[in-house]
């Protein structure tokens, strides 16, 4: 397609497909937390169609693309959304770093007596703030004062189970798993671009050599992820064991998400490179797949300082 | 591929046939009307939860309904009336009027373009539902503050999150596509100062958007997962913090106002200086003082929560913040009205709403500058003050906004006129009952009547016998509204492609109704710079 014409795709009904599925995707799955017997079977209905509509959504993309169809400006429109998704990303990994600050910097030590918080020694009498060990207090003693007091009918059970006396360096040691997969996550950027310069030198077995080298070292990073996870378990560290927990667990688990979905994104530019998709000058598949993984990078680094680290 | 290749000569030829061209559609202005009439129903849908409100509030007691009720009607109005009215349609006017007037043939992303709307109809569809479902639908108020949504919420709760996701995908959606059409599919020999006001507002809405938007939905998935999974984002027990949600909400949510309005202030420097027959006054100005307004939405959000308890220093610091928007919202105005100054003015419809827009809207900023004092908003919070405040601007300024931009380009979509008469009836109907239904709210909450309460005490009977009346009055005047744009699509007179003899915009060198791509070609230079505002 010539450079002075414009590109507008025909319309299709993977968009419908794409609502539809996601909308069986989050009724399955309201339905299922509330204990009906059918939610998990719909959930995994609507996760099926959204698959499918990726699928066939960004197949046509991509035959589209390979058929010549697409101009400069088409590419440039696609950078442009993707940098645009990559930011918003940010801004939702942005809310859960925000609450991690919040109850570190400011609630743990508030609920601590700190300040003029003079309600704190009466309600919260078995209670020192620390920010690994939010899980600490004795069970029943917070559910017991605040019912006696008469002021709150119900009130949700405290969670029982927690690291009695743990330290920042017994709930998760940053040093061990935690430094090997920031090694491990760090490698895999400076293999992706090594795939990046070969594309753009024109060496096909390099691209699929370094792409295979970065695949494989973002599945071991999940491995050894899911090892992590089962030691934190084991160790008392659950997502129901308080702020640490949960900050912990959704920030790990969320980003854990967006690896594999990385993972599953560099499959595709691998398989779309041994058909010969891209060449030197025209691979933005690829390029977007690198943007992401750098992203999901980046996020990692912040999570290992905030997280583990300090 | 063929049938790519023979689907896109179709292009040439207009919209398929039947109700598939709707499903299907790619082209900016299918899914401009699509995003318009939805917005408009769910406006009728949100109304309609209004004038449930307002015949409760008609007299002192409980007559028409339970008190749980009646909090979800309030929560409902509000929710729907943000994500479901005002927010598609300045998407909508963003998808019809943007593409004409940067001189492009479309969008940049028109199938993502067609799922942000497709989303729409679902996740209303889910939020309306929960009506239906048991415990009743959210009864929180449209902040959702915890506990009230997580430790208190019934069931529906999490049906409304995931609704909640829907709507966030769709806005971030619909935000990056006006990014990369404004970026990218801009005629080639137009500037970023060459812009259209509209389109800078938008512009820097979809900023907004793609920053406040993701918030949300990590504050819901947080209920989400306290609600359901045990976290304790939201829980004290567990070092967690209530408050810690409203900062996160309102870090949200006084973008999202923004989002709502800088759309309206495009719309309404449009229409000024048409009626006013002299080029805008300051335009530069009014772009650096839009992105202004943009900046300091993120970092003004905890004035919401003065009474939530918060330290000094903080208190300070967010009553200064909130101080400051109200120099680059000043200059708006100026120009607004340095733009009239010695103009030939004339008041057809769109004028009308643009002048009562720049006039109510003041009115909505001084009484939120009130609020922003910390001392002042002490008495005021959670009052009716509050609320006439917010509809204040979100009524006379969002909705008289979209009002003002669908009477001045309702020719330009439809090729016809509306009745003008009818549409002046219209305005004043809606002008004077809307003061009816809204004015009298300020002195109900200086008095000390409480936001979101089914019965009052006798001494707030006369004024909340007065607000029901003209909001009766104001939601009777939307049949008319109704009546004069289908009487316009069909039966209006033929209106030249500039019906507006003094308007500029590259929107008006189009067919009197804009061709179905609106600029197959990009604009010549000599064109830009003479249908320029800045000029």
């Amino acid at each position: 397609m010539s450079e002075q014409e414009y590109y507008i795709p025909d319309g299709t009904y993977w968009p419908i497909i794409g609502s539809i599925g996601l909308t069986t995707l989050f009724v399955g799955f309201a339905n299922q937390m509330h204990g009906a017997e059918w939610g998990g079977s719909v959930m995994v209905l609507g996760f099926a169609i959204t698959v499918f509509m990726m699928f066939g959504w960004f197949g046509l993309v991509v035959n589209e693309s390979n058929n010549g169809i697409y101009n400069k400006q088409v590419d440039r429109s696609f950078r442009w959304g993707m940098s645009w998704f990559i930011f918003s990303e940010v801004m939702f990994f942005a809310a859960f770093f925000g609450a991690l600050f919040y109850a570190r910097q400011l609630s743990v030590p508030w609920l601590g007596g700190a300040d003029n918080n003079i309600f704190t020694p009466d309600l919260w009498n078995a209670f020192s703030a620390s920010w690994h060990q939010m899980a600490f207090m004795a069970p029943g003693s917070v559910t017991d004062t605040v019912l006696q007091s008469g002021t709150v009918m119900s009130f949700p059970a405290v969670p029982a189970t927690g690291i009695e006396t743990a330290t920042p360096a017994m709930v998760v040691d940053p040093w061990g798993l935690p430094a090997l997969n920031t090694a491990l996550l760090l490698a895999s950027g400076v293999t992706l671009t090594f795939a990046h310069h070969a594309l753009r030198a024109g060496h096909r077995n390099q691209i699929v050599g370094w792409l295979v080298a970065t695949i494989a070292l973002g599945v071991a990073f999940l491995g050894f992820q899911i090892l992590e996870y089962g030691h934190a378990y084991h160790d008392g560290l659950k997502l129901t064991s308080g702020i640490y927990g949960s900050t912990f667990y959704m920030l790990t688990g969320f980003h854990g998400f967006h690896v594999t979905v990385g993972v599953i994104m560099l499959t595709v530019i691998l398989y779309r490179v041994q058909k010969g998709h891209f060449n030197a000058d025209n691979h933005f598949g690829f390029e977007g797949v690198a943007w992401y993984w750098h992203f999901v990078d980046v996020v990692w680094l912040g999570l290992f300082i905030f997280v583990y680290w300090l | 591929m063929t049938t790519a290749t023979a689907s896109h000569d179709d292009h040439h030829h207009g919209p398929e046939k039947g109700l598939m061209r709707w499903i299907k559609t790619t082209n900016h202005k299918d899914i401009g009307s699509l995003y318009l009439w939805f917005a408009f129903t769910m406006l009728l849908v949100g109304g309609a939860f209004a004038m449930g409100i307002r015949a409760e509030l008609l007299q002192p007691g409980l007559q028409l309904m339970e008190p749980q009720f009646f909090n979800q009607l309030t929560t409902m109005h509000g929710l729907i009336m943000v994500f479901g009215a005002i927010m598609p349609a300045f998407v909508g006017l963003g998808n019809w009027l943007i593409p004409m007037m940067i001189g492009a043939p479309d969008m940049a992303l028109p199938r993502m373009n067609n799922w942000s709307f497709w989303i729409l109809p679902f996740a209303g569809g889910i939020l309306l539902s929960t009506f239906f479902m048991e415990g009743g639908a959210p009864a929180f108020g449209w902040t959702f503050y915890a506990p009230l949504s997580t430790t208190f919420a019934p069931d529906s709760t999490d049906f409304f999150i995931f609704a909640i996701h829907l709507l966030g995908f769709s806005s971030i959606m619909g935000a990056i596509n006006i990014i990369a059409t404004v970026l990218n599919m801009r005629a080639p020999e137009m500037k970023l100062m060459d812009m259209p006001l509209f389109v800078w507002t938008w512009l820097i809405t979809s900023f907004l958007l793609i920053g406040a938007m993701p918030v949300l939905a990590g504050a819901v998935t947080m209920m989400l997962t306290d609600r359901n999974f045990g976290t304790a984002f939201f829980d004290a027990t567990g070092g967690g913090d209530p408050v810690l949600f409203q900062h996160i909400f309102w870090f949200f949510g006084h973008p999202e106002v923004y989002i709502m309005i800088l759309p309206a202030f495009g719309v309404v420097s449009h229409i000024i200086p048409t009626f006013a027959r002299k080029p805008l006054f300051g335009y530069s100005s009014m772009v650096y003082a839009t992105a202004s307004i943009a900046f300091l939405s993120y970092i003004v959000w905890a004035h919401h929560m003065f009474l939530t308890g918060m330290p000094v220093a903080g208190e300070l610091y967010f009553m200064y913040a909130t101080m400051l928007i109200a120099v680059p919202t000043g200059v708006k105005v100026f120009n607004w009205i340095a733009t009239m100054w010695k103009g030939s003015m004339t008041f057809e419809t769109p004028m009308l709403w643009a002048v009562s827009f720049v006039f109510l809207f003041t009115i909505g900023g001084f009484s939120g500058l009130m609020l922003g004092i910390v001392p002042a908003d002490i008495q005021y919070h959670d009052t009716y003050f509050v609320v006439a405040h917010f509809h204040y601007v979100l009524v006379t300024g969002a909705l008289w906004g979209i009002i003002a931009a669908v009477f001045y380009w309702l020719p330009k979509w439809t090729g016809k006129m509306y009745n003008e008469t009818l549409a002046k009836i219209h305005f004043w109907w809606a002008v004077i009952s809307v003061n009816v239904l809204f004015f009298p709210q300020h002195f109900l909450g200086l008095a000390g009547m409480p936001r979101r309460i089914p019965d009052y005490s006798l001494q707030f009977a006369d004024f909340n016998l007065i607000s029901s009346l003209g909001g009766f009055a104001f939601g009777a005047s939307f049949f008319l509204l109704t009546y004069i744009v289908i009487d316009c699509i069909r039966n209006g007179k033929p209106a030249s492609a500039r019906p507006w003899p003094s308007a500029k915009g590259l929107e008006w060198t189009l067919e009197p109704k804009a061709q179905y791509h609106s600029f197959n070609k990009p604009p010549s230079r000599a064109l830009i710079e003479a249908e320029s505002q800045n000029s």
